[in-house]
């Protein structure tokens, strides 16, 4: 199903396919691991609901919600935490 | 072959070359600059690339018959000049930045937990051609998490030596002694294309799994750490504890430390008088001169306590996710959450503060809370408030017996401050520092014990940048104003204070200050009170002192007498807002590498210290 990422709860898997921001910032977002084709999961919300971690490649990001929502992904269903690893 | 790829150029001959100049380069988080201390020990510079913010750190390796430079550069996740720090470490990297010679050789330090990921930039350092030794640093954690690599096969893939080290343990570095020794050039090898940041990270995997690296497994300590530390309920509940301790700290103990270096260098100053006969140069050399020295060395107690408690909280892993935790709170006023530690601390002293906002990696948003910082009601601040709550609003409870009107006053300078930074920081970020092109991205590394060598180095080097390049200009203002209250010279001797130059330019600025309410007296409070604003009270008291009609009165009788209510109220708003302070300029000019943003910083606040104080004496005679 396709979604933003904004909209993945906390053990969410999914992979990107489109990154829709400037130039600028796409550049900024390669660099941690958040282009199409990566695989992503939604870790944890932080207490007050934003940002949200996302784990890629073993490492731990977080993103504003408002960065979030403008990348778009295709969730992974059936895969849980536990079946990552 | 696939035409994305391309083989790295031969220079051999470079590759017999002797090593003088050493890059250091890799990730942020790779743990670089603990190895950079194990390298160089405490033979270390500090500076700034000119023109721009980067810090540029230098240190000396000793080898058995020669030293060599380490040049330690920003940490990097690709070397496309996207980003300032990315634009140093290319200029450096390929000889174009000035002052720093064209390195011989690089050493790429690489988080061997993260291998996968960190392994991209491999391909754009590899690609420069010349010799380098890829360090996979934190090798005894990827151990002791079950991780593996075949150090042989990765060193084949890519052409270049690879050693397993670890700079907390200082294990594995003696390879990095051998490589120096004897240096060479890469092997051809094939390469992504390196401005490609996806190609890189494809080619890193495939290399990375082509040499049987085997991730650790998750740090089951961090997950479950963070279960409890970004909780709903506990995580804010620790945040608070966490910044209180910090703030009650820089407050509560860095504070009575710098008094009570401030009175031990005073008192060594009053012991050494009588060594001194002429009067002129025991002024100069004990007002002048041992003043300004103590003026830097008392904010140190405070810049040392702050950094003890940054470097804690930034190399356990916890600064990042106190970050996480106020950005949504940051957010609102167009800073993020990494703001928010360096604003708390500035409640102490803002000289300390715009130091720690160093931490805050986007640019713009750290310039906006340095520029923002001064606002915060510092502990110099106090003595002039209190002064002149206690002259002119007379006690009386306010709300019940909660709070009595001094309190209330107290507390609404308070909020002004915070107001002026809030407002100041809303119209930076929807102007000059708009941030549109960089979105909030925040990497939560695994926690760590942090090490007494690491917090500790981190000291000596802020407590040397403060001293050296801020104390200098410090230094040069104390000396500057006591230049003007000591002269011109009397028959050899220092003039009586209201004869003095800064007496003459008090007269001289009066008309200017007549409409706050203030008389040439509190002109030359200002003018003095410009190397730190407490000094405006004992400014006060020298002048009172000696005018024969408020000499026997106290200083609170005596601008009782001298200062209108609404005059008071407007001085004390002045107080709020304006740029009293050198040494925040001194900082803001060391960290912004510019004397640009401090003069904007100082027109801007006294501008607005002038304007308030204009309209609340305005407003109160109006109602009198």
């Amino acid at each position: 199903m396709r979604v933003r990422l904004s909209d993945l709860q906390p053990g969410d898997i999914a992979v990107i396919e489109d990154v829709a921001l400037s130039e600028a910032e796409r550049q900024l977002l390669m660099r941690f691991g958040f282009f199409d084709g990566a695989e992503v999961r939604c870790s944890r919300r932080a207490p007050l609901g934003d940002p949200v971690v996302y784990s890629l490649d073993g490492s731990e990001i977080a993103l504003r919600t408002e960065t979030a929502c403008r990348i778009f992904a295709w969730r992974v269903d059936g895969q849980t935490h536990e079946q990552m690893r | 072959m696939n035409p994305l790829l391309q083989t790295v150029p031969s220079s051999a001959a470079r590759s017999q070359q002797r090593i003088l100049t050493v890059a250091l380069i890799g990730p942020p988080n790779s743990g670089k600059t603990t190895l950079f201390n194990r390298l160089t020990k405490l033979r270390q510079k500090v500076g700034n690339y000119p023109g721009i913010t980067v810090e540029q750190h230098t240190g000396v390796m000793a080898l058995p018959d020669q030293e060599v430079t380490i040049v330690d550069l920003p940490g990097v996740y690709s070397l496309n000049p996207y980003s300032e720090d990315e634009r140093v470490a290319v200029s450096v990297l390929n000889g174009n930045m000035d002052g720093v010679p064209g390195p011989d050789a690089v050493l790429l330090v690489l988080d061997a937990t993260n291998l996968t990921r960190q392994l991209s930039l491999a391909a754009p350092v590899i690609a420069l051609g010349l010799p380098t030794l890829a360090l996979l640093n934190m090798g005894d954690l990827l151990a002791k998490r079950s991780g593996s690599i075949d150090a042989v096969k990765l060193a084949g893939d890519l052409g270049i030596p690879v050693a397993i080290v670890s700079a907390t343990m200082g294990t594995g570095l003696d390879a990095v002694g051998r490589f120096l020794q004897q240096a060479n050039s890469p092997s051809p090898t094939t390469l992504p294309i390196v401005q490609d940041v996806r190609e890189c990270r494809k080619w890193a995997a495939r290399i990375a799994s082509e040499s049987d690296y085997r991730p650790p497994l998750p740090p089951a300590w961090t997950r479950r750490l963070d279960d409890i530390v970004l909780h709903k309920f506990w995580g804010p509940l620790l945040f608070i504890i966490v910044v209180g301790a910090v703030f009650q700290t820089v407050f509560g103990l860095g504070q009575p430390l710098s008094n009570a270096l401030q009175n031990l260098l005073a008192r060594m100053g009053q012991e050494a008088a009588p060594l001194i006969a002429n009067g002129f140069l025991r002024s100069l050399l004990l007002d002048g001169i041992w003043k300004g020295v103590g003026s830097v060395l008392v904010f140190l107690p405070q810049i040392l306590v702050l950094f003890l408690f940054i470097g804690l909280l930034e190399d356990s892993g916890y600064l990042a996710r106190a970050a996480l935790i106020a950005d949504r709170t940051m957010s609102m006023v167009g800073l993020n959450g990494k703001a928010f530690i360096p604003l708390l601390s500035a409640y102490a002293c803002a000289v300390p503060a715009i130091m720690a906002s160093r931490t805050i990696e986007n640019k713009r948003d750290r310039l906006a809370t340095i520029l923002i910082a001064p606002f915060m009601t510092c502990s110099a601040r106090l003595p002039i408030y209190t002064l002149l709550i206690a002259a002119f609003i007379p006690e009386r409870p306010v709300v019940g017996f909660l709070m009595g009107s001094r309190a209330l006053a107290m507390l609404l300078l308070y909020v002004l401050g915070f107001a002026a930074a809030i407002g100041t920081a809303k119209i930076l970020k929807s102007s000059v520092l708009k941030s549109t092109p960089a979105p909030f991205v925040l990497e939560l590394p695994e926690y760590r014990w942090p090490t007494f060598r690491t917090v500790g180095l981190r000291l000596m080097d802020r407590g040397r940048v403060f001293v050296q390049q801020a104390g200098t200009v410090i230094l040069f203002v104390s000396l500057l104003v006591w230049g003007l209250t000591n002269l011109p010279l009397h028959q050899g001797h220092p003039p009586e204070l209201e004869n003095s130059v800064v007496a003459q330019l008090g007269h001289f600025i009066e008309p200017a200050i007549r409409p706050l309410g203030f008389n040439w007296k509190i002109g030359v409070g200002l003018l003095t009170s410009v190397v730190a604003r407490e000094v405006i009270v004992g400014t006060l008291g020298t002048l009172y002192g000696r005018d024969p009609q408020t000499q026997s009165a106290s200083l609170q009788v005596a601008l009782q007498h001298d200062l209108t209510f609404s005059g008071a109220m407007a001085l004390l708003v002045f107080f709020a807002f304006a740029m009293q302070c050198a040494s925040t300029l001194a900082v803001v000019r060391r960290e912004t590498n510019s004397w640009m943003w401090p003069a904007i910083q100082f027109f801007y606040m006294t501008g607005l210290a002038f304007l308030a104080a204009l309209f609340v004496h305005g407003i109160l005679s109006a109602m009198n």
